[in-house]
């Protein structure tokens, strides 16, 4: 049975090789010989360099250690938002219930505090809401099959609501061991603050990008963004994984409400309203696209960054209106959704 | 070589298994057994009821009867996933892969080597281009799917049912895109496993590989088993009567009369003529000219260059060197919509992920082309769709003959009937044709054959690409031979070109 081993190179034949020349960013990607999964989150972070170099310039002392490490404190919460976000938009799914359980979590936390329930019941209590809540989202969209749109609108409304059942005012948190821990920070290198919602943030980060990249869940994530059939065929958890990741998802958001009653000592219905599409915005911004199957956490946590730094922009120009933040979102938002289309076109 | 199968214990054993769509019943009572160190091919025609049996088995569908013992024990797997954890691996009809990850990343999904609880991805990348070496693949482990074509990722999805160490192994139509030479390589690995003791379930249409690499085969017909044969006691003939229930003739009397037309000879003008078309990495520039009323046929290997022939042709890709004429009018084809409205219809080898809408009826599908053609404002009258409609399922014979049933759920070879009679319906003036009859049964295959040449016969330019030379050469006129991305010869067919010589044209690349 010596049958000879015919070795053919047929690399790349066929509609979708990949062709030789092309322009613009895919040549100078193989010039700096990047692979092109990388392209997106590259030009994010060409562009947050690009607005670092505006402000610098046009700013004194605006690239500072301090204005990057305040960029960080200020957008904690919706860095843990983002990278939640990225595994349901990975998967191909969308999470429109996020701001809703941030209020909400943020809500309960300043309640059950100002009900006395001692704060180490209460942290790990807000959180598990926001896991419960992606759960029931999770079940929904798998078991009965839901649309995820309309999955996490229900879900939405349904935070929103209960926000407002367990308290229509905002409630101050003064308690001496939740300030603290708040308020608590550290100085690295004796220059770069961190506060504790920044580490948790980073943290948060780590979690992801492991789960992500080094665990079966991570690839089954990117797998069912692929081809969700596929994945069901090559004997995944697609079940299981599709729930999974609205209940990180869930979780996310029950952490960055706490984080957000950190920032603001407070709990309040209305606050996080909206704030799922700047999560999603970040998301599309740091590369990943809204079909799923592409994307890294790293680039959502850039996109947060960009929107950061735009918003930091317009209040240094002063006289701006902060709706302009809005506008740049929005024209970021449209040149990166383009460019993905152009790069993802070139593809096939 | 082969020990005597039935002197040990099936490792799977089903019994009456039977399982109903919504309208079709699609096995009834079905009967199934695999020994171990046997090639067992499972055979039927279009929709007989082959896949939904193999999926039966591993859990993608639950059974609504029946019983499946696999090694001594009774199981109703979940899923695929169960199904592999048993040591049944299994190669799906279609590519099931993620275009979206690299080829090891979909070689090695869900078995990835793991060091202290994470993914090892050296360890990963490694065993990945170690399952490619198998399967004799040189390609970079840590290029994207996607940009391969469907016969390597067939091979790959193939390497990735390597990685689970099985007792079973089930290929629902590996080969369909195969060239001989991946064949024989498949086949040496098949026979190696075979003789470790491994089951392995073997489906195919190509009748002389079945023979080649099958020692048992059991054949169903519309969801029912007929019989469990030795492949060496059941001939050519007997088998295929056996699978359409009807004797061979019919299919016999197809002579397509491969004479040469007049128009070509007396010099006329062709429909199309392309001089040094070309694109850049894809293929170099060729000249090209087919004439109304004939086949041209595209022979050549497997990355040959000849599916890239015809996306110039058909304006699915953009040339970057050379002329079309159409009529002896320069024409640019920048799209495949202007290719269209010249008249110039391409059906693709892809046909998942470039040609049937899984979600649309069998009658939406089929009039895509056309109304796409007149634009959506005008829609097509429903007698008149009905009349195309009935027309050509009944010419193709599509099963189940419901306009109405969900694409996705007809079966592999039914999907690829529809696709072609969405072209066909367009009624174009140059039909381009890239491997119609992959995973089509030998009957609908010969029918499929008789309709291109009628076509033909009529006044239709045809370009007809297929990894089969027998096929090539029983419809073409004229047939183009491509090598390395480039075209190497042309020769006019007539009664004394056979297959060697084609083959020794491909090898020679032209020179002799
Ligand atoms: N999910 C489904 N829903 C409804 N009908 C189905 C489904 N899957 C398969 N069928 C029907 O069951 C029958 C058997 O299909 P199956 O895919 O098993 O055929 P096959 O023998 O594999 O054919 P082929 O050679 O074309 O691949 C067909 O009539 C098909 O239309
Ligand atoms: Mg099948």
């Amino acid at each position: 049975m010596a049958t000879t081993t015919p070795q053919h190179t047929v690399e790349g034949s066929g509609p979708g090789a990949p062709r030789p020349g092309g322009s613009g960013p895919a040549r100078i990607a193989r010039r700096l010989r990047i692979d092109r999964r990388y392209l997106p989150v590259v030009g994010t972070f060409v562009v947050l360099a690009l607005i670092l170099a505006i402000g610098g310039v046009r700013y004194d002392n605006f690239l500072s250690v301090g204005v990057l490490a305040n960029l960080f404190i200020n957008n904690s919460f919706l860095i843990v938002l983002a990278v939640g976000m990225t595994f349901v938009i990975l998967t191909g799914g969308i999470d429109l219930s996020v701001g809703a359980v941030l209020a909400l979590s943020a809500v309960s936390a300043a309640y059950l505090i100002d009900a006395g329930v001692p704060v180490a019941v209460v942290l790990p209590a807000v959180v598990l809401i926001g896991s419960i809540i992606g759960l029931l989202i999770g079940l929904m969209v798998h078991v009965f099959e839901v649309q995820p749109f309309i999955a996490t609108l229900a879900g939405m409304f349904f935070a929103r609501g209960l926000c407002f059942v367990i308290a229509p005012e905002s409630i101050p948190i003064t308690d001496e061991t939740f300030v603290a821990i708040a308020g608590w920070d550290t100085w690295i290198a004796g220059q770069w603050r961190m506060t504790t919602s920044v580490i948790v943030a980073l943290v948060v980060i780590g979690i992801a990008f492991y789960l992500l990249h080094f665990t079966q869940f991570g690839r089954t994530v990117y797998a069912i963004g692929g081809s969700e059939q596929s994945a069901r065929l090559m004997g995944l958890p697609v079940a299981r994984t599709k729930v999974l990741v609205y209940v990180i998802s869930g979780t996310c958001a029950g952490l960055g409400g706490l984080l957000f009653a950190m920032y603001s000592r407070s709990g309040y219905s209305l606050t996080g309203v909206a704030m799922e599409l700047d999560a999603i915005a970040a998301v599309v911004i740091g590369g990943t696209l809204l079909t799923g199957g592409t994307g890294f956490v790293l680039g959502s946590v850039l996109g947060v960054l960009v929107l950061g730094l735009i918003q930091t922009i317009i209040t240094y120009e002063g006289t701006l209106s902060s709706w302009w933040t809005k506008i740049f979102i929005g024209v970021l938002l449209l040149v990166f959704v383009v460019l993905q289309r152009v790069l993802s076109l070139r593809k096939t | 070589m082969t020990s005597s199968p039935s002197a040990d214990r099936p490792v799977v054993e089903m019994s009456g298994i039977s399982i109903e769509f919504p309208g079709v019943k699609a096995l009834d009572q079905v009967d199934f057994r695999l020994f171990p160190g046997e090639v067992h091919a499972l055979m039927g025609e279009n929709g007989a009821g082959k896949s939904t049996l193999i999926k039966a088995l591993t859990g993608v569908y639950g059974i609504d009867a029946g019983r499946i013992v696999v090694d001594g024990a009774e199981h109703r797997f979940s899923g695929p996933g169960e199904a592999q954890d048993a040591g049944i691996a299994t190669v799906y009809q279609e590519v099931n892969l993620c275009e979206n990850l690299t080829v090891a990343e979909n070689i090695m999904l869900g078995h990835e080597p793991r060091r202290l609880g994470a993914i090892d991805w050296r360890a990963a990348r490694r065993a990945a281009a170690e399952h490619l070496a198998t399967m004799g693949l040189d390609i970079d482990p840590a290029s994207s799917l996607g940009s391969h074509s469907i016969a390597i990722q067939q091979l790959v999805a193939i390497s990735r049912a390597m990685v689970v160490d099985a007792k079973v192994l089930i290929l629902d139509e590996p080969t369909s895109s195969l060239d001989a030479d991946e064949v024989a390589q498949l086949f040496a690995v098949v026979r190696r496993l075979r003789d470790q003791g491994v089951a392995v379930l073997f489906v195919s249409h190509f009748i002389e590989q079945v023979y080649e690499i099958s020692d048992r085969m059991t054949v169903l017909r519309n969801g029912q088993r007929v019989g469990e044969y030795r492949t060496d006691e059941l001939d050519r003939l007997e088998l295929v009567s056996t699978m359409i229930g009807r004797s061979m003739d019919v299919l016999e009397d197809l002579q397509v009369s491969t004479e040469h037309t007049v128009d070509a000879e007396q010099g006329a003008t062709p429909y199309l003529s392309a001089v040094g078309l070309g694109r850049k990495g894809d293929v170099r520039p060729f000249d090209l000219d087919v004439y109304a009323g004939e086949v041209v046929g595209l022979a050549g290997l497997l990355g040959s260059g000849r599916t890239e022939v015809a996306r110039l042709l058909s304006g699915a890709d953009r040339a970057d060197s050379g002329t079309t004429r159409i009529k002896d009018v320069p024409t640019r084809l920048r799209n495949p919509r202007a290719a269209i409205s010249q008249g110039i219809a391409f059906s693709s080898e892809d046909r998942k992920s470039e040609g049937v809408v899984g979600d649309l009826t069998v009658r939406e599908n089929i009039v895509l082309g056309l109304q796409a053609g007149r634009g959506w404002m005008r829609r097509l009258p429903r007698r008149q769709v009905d009349e195309i409609v009935e027309k050509y399922m009944a010419a193709l014979n599509v099963r189940p003959a419901n306009p109405d049933a969900l694409l996705r759920n007809l079966s592999g070879g039914n999907q690829q009937k529809v696709l072609l009679a969405r072209w066909l319906a367009t009624a174009p003036e140059l039909l381009i044709l890239d491997e119609p009859t992959r995973g089509i049964d030998v009957g609908a295959k010969a029918e499929i054959q008789k309709l291109v040449a009628e076509l033909a016969s009529q006044g239709m330019a045809v370009v007809f690409i297929s990894a089969e030379l027998e096929e090539v050469l029983r419809l073409s006129h004229r047939i183009g031979v491509m090598r390395d991305r480039r075209k190497v010869a042309e020769i006019v067919n007539s009664e004394d070109v056979g297959v060697d010589d084609v083959v020794e044209l491909i090898a020679s690349g032209g020179e002799h």
